[in-house]
């Protein structure tokens, strides 16, 4: 690879080539010029947002949904402070993304320049790790790094700012390629004693429950998984994040846990004597009050990231290590176990507590979701904004396999929907992709939809509309005396807007429609708009309380 | 309580505002932070006094220790330590009070390193005790200014840590050895100890 004579710009695409990218998503700019440029006739396939959110969004949806890392470039000041949020949301869920930005010519740096920003200090709190290119000799080296550390260990963001001298200057010498990371080594010894430990632990349990999170899917130890809670009859709950990390058809599995989890799950974990955690980082959305949390059980926690063993929970079995590795490692050592009186009790509580919402006249979100399950054969990648339809989504839509939800669990950031969907569809062009979306969330990006016009990227966008911001009202109602303040929408047509910008719009506000609109909006070739009219003031249940344990929820006022 | 961590990290810009806005974003209480260059010109160290328990204290270290930036992170809990903290301080010092002021600094072990008509510049080394008796003890004559260092920290030779540096840092740091001159002095002094 002959990289003398070419410049920063040609070097960089030269670089993204080798690293296997064949799709970046992003927005011009004065600093990125010489980028844009080298663009000009390379391989790589460029999409154009509306705007830099959108399309860190975009490669956030693209990472998350196909296991690869995802490609943002974006100018530099404007560009990359709209960057931030789409860092912070790839950051707290560990997607590994690599940002490219432009920065201003090295010699004004400093001085509040046009389109000068801080990028590095800035970003430094929402990235696994960030630098600085201004000789055009340190980019081979940095880009490579990049590309390693947002892949490698507890995957992240990681953000790569280029000054425009360095991207127009020519590499005069073969620039040196070799990394240098002395202080990052994401190969991990499993210690053999912590397994011991952890399997003595395991086998000791009477009411054992597995809480598999995001790690499982992150490390692929999806499989793994299954071979030893079928070995050891562990039943299984997920994060938000791990959802798909076993079929909720299975009959070990119990659901989504924590605030808005299934009442089966919380019960399980309340009683269990024993908790094994793989690649979650007890978030209080999961644990509810932390004090109550599980109080009957040993806890042990597989984690690939040592800062999350012990930072919430305190643990009694910690297992620093990939997931799958773990797992791996573990089997031979978990002895064969049919259970009888655990599994009896699930039964139970599933039989008495199942998910379910009151039917009536008008659409509920809860039976949308589950229809379009239904429909797609509980087999479609799902993206989510954030609020009520994320939860109804994360309760209704059964996973099946991991990949399949692209929500933002951490961050909780509304508006991801739109565009995390369109990434997840340029990634996964032979799969049925949905953006199931709230109103407050979709407006939030839909301008975002122009651009999955422009590519011809096939999303349904199902919004459930209800005319509020839809979980702050819950709040509101439940917390603050139904006093409303500030959550109304008083949206648009949805349906006209896509007509507008050139996808197909399709309204629903009878029951009776439901059904066909679905069926339409899946059976059409390009993207489509379909604006649901729900059930104005429907709640998510069960519901834990800030600051409740996790057997304190509330179960609605079910049917 | 106060924790002593030590940390080595890589001679680059941005490292320290890497580190103080890890600290400031999780709440860490830093006491006091020195940095300074090393034997290897690639490398500096971080003596960081940090307060709060042990639990902080380990997601403290763990916090540094995953930082990119980071090389090695060795806490000094429980480790038998020389600690040393420099003042500058400059103390009132008019000729009814001078012999005074001086004689505490003999007793000390300080040094008059500056000194004008009304007031001296002490210059005073050791364990924070002493600095915080020194202070104390000259109050009553007036401080005008005063300067310290925070702490330095080392473990006494018979009770050195293992440091956990990592595969990849051993690699690096005998690649850079390999490169210049200059650092092989580092593995030398290395085999000495």
């Amino acid at each position: 690879m002959g990289l003398v004579g070419l410049n920063g710009a040609q070097m960089l695409h030269q670089l993204l080539l080798d690293q296997g990218v064949e799709v970046m998503f992003g927005f011009p700019g004065g600093t990125v010029l010489p980028i844009f440029d080298a663009l000009y006739e390379t391989p790589i396939h460029f999409v154009l947002s509306r705007h830099e959110q959108g399309a860190i969004h975009m490669a956030d949806g693209y990472a998350r949904s196909t296991g690869r890392v995802g490609v943002v470039l974006a100018t530099s000041g404007p560009g990359a402070t709209n960057l931030v949020t789409g860092l912070a949301t790839a950051n707290m869920d560990s997607v590994p993304l690599v940002a490219i930005t432009g920065q201003v010519r090295s010699s004004l740096m400093g001085n509040d320049a046009f389109q000068e920003a801080d990028t590095r200090g800035i970003t430094r709190p929402v990235t696994k790790h960030n630098s600085l290119v201004a000789d055009v000799a340190d980019l081979g080296r940095v880009i490579r790094e990049a590309f390693y550390i947002a892949r490698t260990g507890r995957p992240g963001p990681v953000l790569v700012d280029i000054t425009v001298d360095a991207a127009a200057a020519v590499v005069g010498a073969p620039p040196d390629l070799e990394m240098d990371l002395p202080g990052y080594d994401p190969a991990i010894r499993i210690n053999p004693a912590e397994i011991s430990a952890a399997a003595d632990a395991i086998n000791a349990a009477r009411r054992p429950v597995l809480m598999a999170g995001g790690g499982v899917i992150q490390a692929r130890a999806s499989k793994a998984l299954g071979r030893l809670i079928v070995k050891a009859d562990i039943p299984v709950t997920t994060t938000l994040m791990g959802l798909g990390s076993i079929d909720e058809q299975d009959r070990l599995a119990l659901g989504m846990l924590g605030m808005h989890g299934t009442a089966t799950a919380n019960y399980a974990v309340q009683e269990c004597d024993c908790l094994i955690s793989i690649g979650a980082r007890f978030d209080d959305r999961v644990t509810g009050r932390l004090e109550t949390f599980a109080p009957h059980a040993k806890i042990v926690h597989v984690d690939i990231d040592p800062t999350s063993i012990g930072k919430n929970v305190s643990v009694d079995v910690g297992v620093l290590g990939d997931a799958k590795d773990v797992v791996n490692r573990l089997l031979p050592k978990i002895r064969k176990t049919t259970r009888r009186a655990w599994p009896k009790k699930i039964r139970d509580w599933r039989a008495r507590h199942p998910l379910t919402y009151k039917r009536s006249g008008s659409i509920k979100p809860q039976e949308v979701i589950a229809r379009l399950g239904e429909l797609t054969d509980h087999d479609a990648i799902v993206a989510t904004g954030v609020g009520q339809h994320q939860m109804w989504a994360a309760q209704y839509y059964r996973w099946r396999r991991p990949r399949q939800i692209v929500t933002s669990g951490g961050l909780g950031t509304m508006g991801f929907g739109v565009p995390a969907a369109i990434g997840a569809a340029i990634g996964n062009p032979r799969r049925t992709v949905i953006d199931i979306d709230g109103d407050g969330s979709f407006a939030m990006t839909m301008v975002e939809v122009l651009t999955a016009v422009r590519y011809d990227v096939p999303v349904k966008f199902i919004v459930l509309n209800n005319g509020y911001l839809g979980m702050v009202r819950q709040w509101q109602e439940l917390f603050f005396d139904r006093r409303y303040s500030s959550v109304t929408t008083a949206s648009p047509s949805f349906a006209g807007v896509a007509e507008a910008f050139g996808a197909r719009g399709i309204t629903v506000d009878s029951r009776r429609h439901l059904d066909g609109a679905l069926r339409d909006a899946l059976a059409h070739k390009g993207p489509v708009v379909v604006d649901v009219h729900v059930e104005a003031e429907e709640n998510v249940y069960p519901m834990v309380a800030a600051g409740k344990g996790l057997h304190e929820m509330q179960l609605g006022k079910l049917a | 309580m106060k924790h002593v961590i030590s940390a080595l990290v890589q001679n680059q810009p941005g490292v320290l505002s890497h580190i103080s806005g890890m600290f400031s974003a999780r709440g860490f209480n830093i006491d006091s932070l020195v940095v300074g260059r090393t034997e290897d010109p690639s490398l500096s160290r971080m003596t960081i006094a940090v307060l709060g328990d042990d639990r902080v204290l380990e997601q403290a270290v763990k916090q540094l220790a995953k930082l990119v930036c980071v090389v090695d992170v060795t806490d000094y809990k429980d480790v038998p330590c020389v600690n040393r903290d420099l003042m500058m301080v400059r103390v009132a010092a008019p000729e009814s009070t001078r012999g005074r002021v001086l004689e505490l600094v003999n007793l000390f072990r300080g040094r008059a390193v500056d000194i004008s008509h009304d007031s001296i510049i002490v210059e005073l080394a050791g364990p924070e005790s002493k600095i915080e008796a020194f202070i104390e003890m000259t109050r009553p004559y007036g401080i005008i200014e005063l300067a310290r260092t925070g702490i330095l920290s080392m473990p006494r030779g018979l009770h050195r840590p293992k440091t956990h540096e990592s595969s990849a840092a051993a690699k690096s740091k005998a690649k850079r050895a390999r490169r210049s001159p200059a650092k092989r002095r580092i593995k030398k002094t290395a085999r000495r100890r």
